[in-house]
């Protein structure tokens, strides 16, 4: 492609954004849209975290003392719902949207226009399913999975809201996903080789067919909800000839590579940080495509290990098991070659460095328990407790949380020109990190010892950990006001950087001005620059 | 060296698993030998991933320990090496295989459920269990306690709190026992730890699972899967006694009922009727219509004031045998319960409705 170089006919790029509110709602800025997502996700992180501040005070000692049975139930639903599609899923698209362009030395996204329009209906969509709180009979209450038959028959009238919003939610991940396949396929530099793209651009890449492969299928089984609930249909009515398994098998066909979703973004993002303060190229660059790859493949083919008791057959269970295992088998690549690429390096540890480390850190544990929680028989004893609540607690926020605000350290001087506060950032760190543990670690005990998830209050004999996870829940919670005040502070105090803050990172965007320009690539780099900006050369 | 293992014996001691159970840090080992399979699995996938944590978290922070700049390390240029890159992929695939191979044979066992020697049904209802032994004719509904319920707002929690029903499930000792587990309104799950089985109830299908309990005791357990508000207070407490006292306890449970059914023939006095209708009505009713009849509206409406308890009673009836939209049908209980808790919900809360005999009842099933 070589539009990049060709003149842009009104020279709109010299002309920067337009001011006031209207440039942010008619903007097709990748920068802005990027910054539009990552400020709506950090706006739901905080309702979704609030509303976990609601179920961690409930549980903070046994009995009912602050809301009744079904108000905890709406809590825990929208909890997942906000956190999975309001804060985890728009953050990376955030990142993928500033980072993409400058990454592969292109000026935008491919489809700008579209790109807007994505960002767009997600304060729609989130404000439809917040709405429904204020709705009779209240907000959705039959957990972010809404197993049938629980969410056709038994579901209050807010349910069809909620629909309307995961169909909205859908329709932007999918454009969100075509814009970044466009942009990586076709605005990628002409010298830039696939193999040459930061993992970052590949993760993503890989992300998006695994976007636009779920998010149709998520769109299918809640049209199925509207039907059974609203036109007489039984898809999942048994009494009708449907079946409430099938439910989860289609929700779980969209939920598995969901799971994916959330992680291999954050998995570029780790890729790029540790060469850079380890300063030393990313071992095994290759293996870790491949890796990703296979991690997106075999997310697609294991779904029902989420559904061993209901009533599988014996073939069934063991195939999902076998499949599942193996997927321990590319994670654990990448997990070695980030400790390889650590090794005999020069490692220094700012604050991105020691969210990542952690992220390595923590995520493996999420990994040990997710390969116990693929053992079928094992998942026995597991399936539902307060173990799972910690195992995915541990992937997606030690996980894809921590490689976010990881991601938002790193490119922050990029993004501003400035610098945050170092201090305070890593004050910030050693806050999160040692509240998080005291929040989600005890909670794998709780489930061992049998405490079911998804419920208000509990036996006697649970009351000491949830006390511990609790007290670690409010003080995690707290440490939010901190990263709210770090990044204000570095937009609007920080310290100017040079164009490479970081000295040992590698990447084009580098090699852009202190605070990248408005349209990131007006020329493509070259292929000299290219290759001495590459995660694998020596 | 002699101080050395003392510690290390002493650590193995703190960390083993006896240790774990006793503060109900670990999984339980029960009292089946499905449960044991899986305790001694789950033991095993832990201490493997263990190990790797130890490898590689070892070499990781000792990285992060000796190769940092402060300490003046210089950084090496390698990055690649496919030997390495094919030994870390084959090395996790044969542990990965060594885990598979006990697993499967783990599955393949807690499936076969042909060997039973007798057959319980489990109904799931929001939110209580029904059990059903076919053989034996006995059939009961299993709430939770009330000692619970009342405790649920206050600060004073009875032992057991959460974890104590109604009427318990009663088991004989040593015989293999097949659980056929279904639903008749949303999915649920029946979940005993020590008999290391949890099995989904789906409506409209049956699901199987089996144990064979060696041990004496009462075992407890919860629902496993969110059904709705009262998920967290349905729970499972099964007796498990020796043959001997499970024959009499059967003999005595069908005893039990016959009373139950020929008291259906006679003529109830009203007074008799709201006695055992109140607590008919804030075992099975109350969790939706509270105790004082007000409902939580719009969900739940109110019993107090109805036009349907205030009007004829062939249509009450009808309700609650048959149940309508959110409200569940209730033809599990029996002609005398029913009678009771209809004549109850028409005359208490200032209602103005006849009452309802048992003949009533049972004409309109």
């Amino acid at each position: 492609m070589t539009t990049a170089t060709a003149t842009i006919p009104h020279g709109v790029h010299h002309h920067g954004p337009e001011k006031g509110l209207m440039r942010w709602i008619k903007t097709t800025n990748h920068k802005d849209i990027g910054s539009l997502y990552m400020w709506f996700a950090f706006a739901m992180l905080l309702i979704g975290g609030a509303l976990a501040m609601g179920i961690r005070a409930e549980l903070l000692q046994p009995g009912m003392q602050l809301m009744e049975p079904q108000f905890f139930n709406q809590l825990t639903t929208m909890h997942g719902l906000i956190m999975v599609f309001g804060a985890i899923m728009p953050a990376f698209v955030g990142l993928g949207n500033w980072l993409i362009p400058m990454m592969i030395g292109a000026p935008d996204m491919a489809l700008p226009r579209m790109n807007n329009w994505s960002f767009w209906i997600l304060p729609f969509a989130g404000g439809i399913l917040l709405s429904t709180f204020f709705m009779e009979g209240g907000a959705p209450a039959f957990g972010w999975t809404f197993y049938a038959p629980l969410s056709t028959t038994f579901a209050p009238d807010s349910t069809d809201f909620f629909i309307f919003a995961v169909h909205l939610l859908g329709f932007s991940s999918i454009m969100g996903a075509i814009n970044i396949i466009a942009t990586v396929l076709n605005m990628r530099a002409p010298e830039m080789k696939l193999m040459d793209m930061p993992l970052f651009v590949w993760t993503w890449l890989i992300t998006s067919f695994l976007l636009i492969g779920a998010m149709p299928v998520l769109a299918g089984v809640v049209t199925m909800m509207l039907t059974d609930r609203n036109f007489g249909t039984a898809f999942f009515d048994a009494t009708g000839g449907g079946d409430p398994v099938m439910f989860q098998h289609i929700f779980w066909f969209f939920g598995h590579p969901e799971v994916y979703i959330m992680i291999l973004p954050a998995f570029g993002i780790t890729s790029h940080i540790i060469p850079t303060f380890a300063r030393k190229p990313l071992f095994g660059y290759s293996s870790m495509v491949y890796a990703t790859a296979s991690i997106a493949f075999l997310s697609y083919i294991v779904w029902a290990h989420h559904m061993f008791l209901t009533g599988m057959p014996v073939a069934g269970g063991l195939y999902f098991m076998y499949a599942t295992m193996l997927i321990a088998v590319p994670t654990g690549v990448k997990v070695f070659n980030w400790v390889a690429t650590m090794w005999r390096g020069s490692m220094t540890f700012e604050a991105p460095m020691l969210w990542t480390l952690s992220f390595v850190f923590l995520f493996t544990i999420g990994g040990f328990s997710g390969l116990m929680l693929g053992i079928a028989p094992a998942d026995i004893q597991y399936h539902d407790t307060y173990f799972v609540v910690a195992h995915f607690h541990y992937v997606l926020v030690t996980g894809a949380l921590w490689a976010i605000i990881a991601a938002t350290l790193y490119w922050l001087p990029k993004w501003t020109g400035k610098m945050y506060n170092e201090s305070l950032a890593k004050i910030h760190f050693w806050w999160a990190v040692i509240s998080v543990n005291i929040l989600f670690f005890p909670q794998h005990f709780l489930g061992l010892a049998g405490m079911p998830r998804r419920i208000p209050d509990y036996s006697l004999q649970f009351a000491d950990f949830n006390l511990i996870s609790s007290i670690g829940g409010f003080a995690f919670g707290a440490s939010f006001f901190l990263l709210t005040y770090i990044v204000v502070d570095c937009i609007r105090n920080g310290k100017p950087v040079s164009a490479r803050p970081w000295k040992g990172a590698k990447g084009l965007e580098w090699t852009l001005d202190a605070k990248a320009p408005y349209h990131s690539f007006n020329t493509p780099p070259s292929r000299a620059l290219i290759e001495a900006e590459s995660q694998h050369s020596a | 060296m002699k101080r050395l293992t003392t510690l290390t014996s002493a650590l193995v001691a703190l960390v083993s698993t006896n240790v774990f159970a006793e503060y109900g840090l670990n999984m339980t080992e029960g009292v089946t030998s499905v449960s044991r399979n899986i305790y001694d699995l789950h033991m095993m996938v832990f201490w493997v991933c263990v190990v790797i944590a130890v490898v590689v978290f070892g070499t990781m922070f000792y990285s992060i320990f000796a190769h940092r700049q402060s300490k003046g390390h210089q950084a090496a240029n390698f990055h690649e090496s496919t030997k390495v890159e094919l030994l870390w992929t084959t090395i996790p695939i044969l542990i990965l295989v060594s885990m598979a191979i006990p697993a499967s044979k783990a599955l393949i066992d807690l499936e076969d459920t042909s060997k039973a020697d007798m057959t319980i049904k489990i109904t799931a209802h929001q939110w209580k269990w029904q059990y059903d032994y076919p053989k034996e004719n006995i059939s009961f509904i299993s709430n939770l306690a009330q000692s619970s319920k009342d405790s649920i707002k206050g600060d004073k929690k009875p032992e057991h709190y959460l974890l104590e029903v109604d009427n318990r499930l009663v088991l004989p000792v040593d015989t293999s026992i097949r659980f056929l587990v279904t639903s008749n309104d949303v999915i649920h799950n029946w979940w005993v730890p020590d008999f290391g089985v949890k099995q989904d109830a789906n409506p409209g299908f049956i699901n199987d699972a089996w144990a064979k309990i060696d041990k004496i005791g009462t075992y407890r357990g919860q629902c496993a899967e969110l059904c709705g508000k009262d998920h967290g207070f349905m729970p499972i407490v099964v007796d498990v006694v020796s043959k001997e006292d499970y024959a009499k306890w059967v003999a005595k449970q069908q005893s039990a009922q016959a009373a139950v059914a020929a008291s259906a023939n006679k003529i109830w006095s009203k007074s008799e009727l709201m006695a055992k209708g109140e607590s008919v009505y804030n075992t099975n009713c109350a969790a939706c219509h509270q105790k004082n009849g007000l409902g939580l509206p719009p969900v739940f409406p109110p019993v107090k004031d109805s036009k349907i308890v205030n009007g004829p009673a062939s249509e009450h009836i009808k309700i609650v045998l048959h149940g309508k939209a959110a409200m569940p049908a209730f033809k599990i209980l029996n002609d005398v319960d029913l009678a009771a808790v209809i004549t109850y919900e028409r005359v208490a809360f200032e209602n103005t409705g006849s009452i309802v005999q048992p003949a009533d009842v049972k004409s309109a099933r």
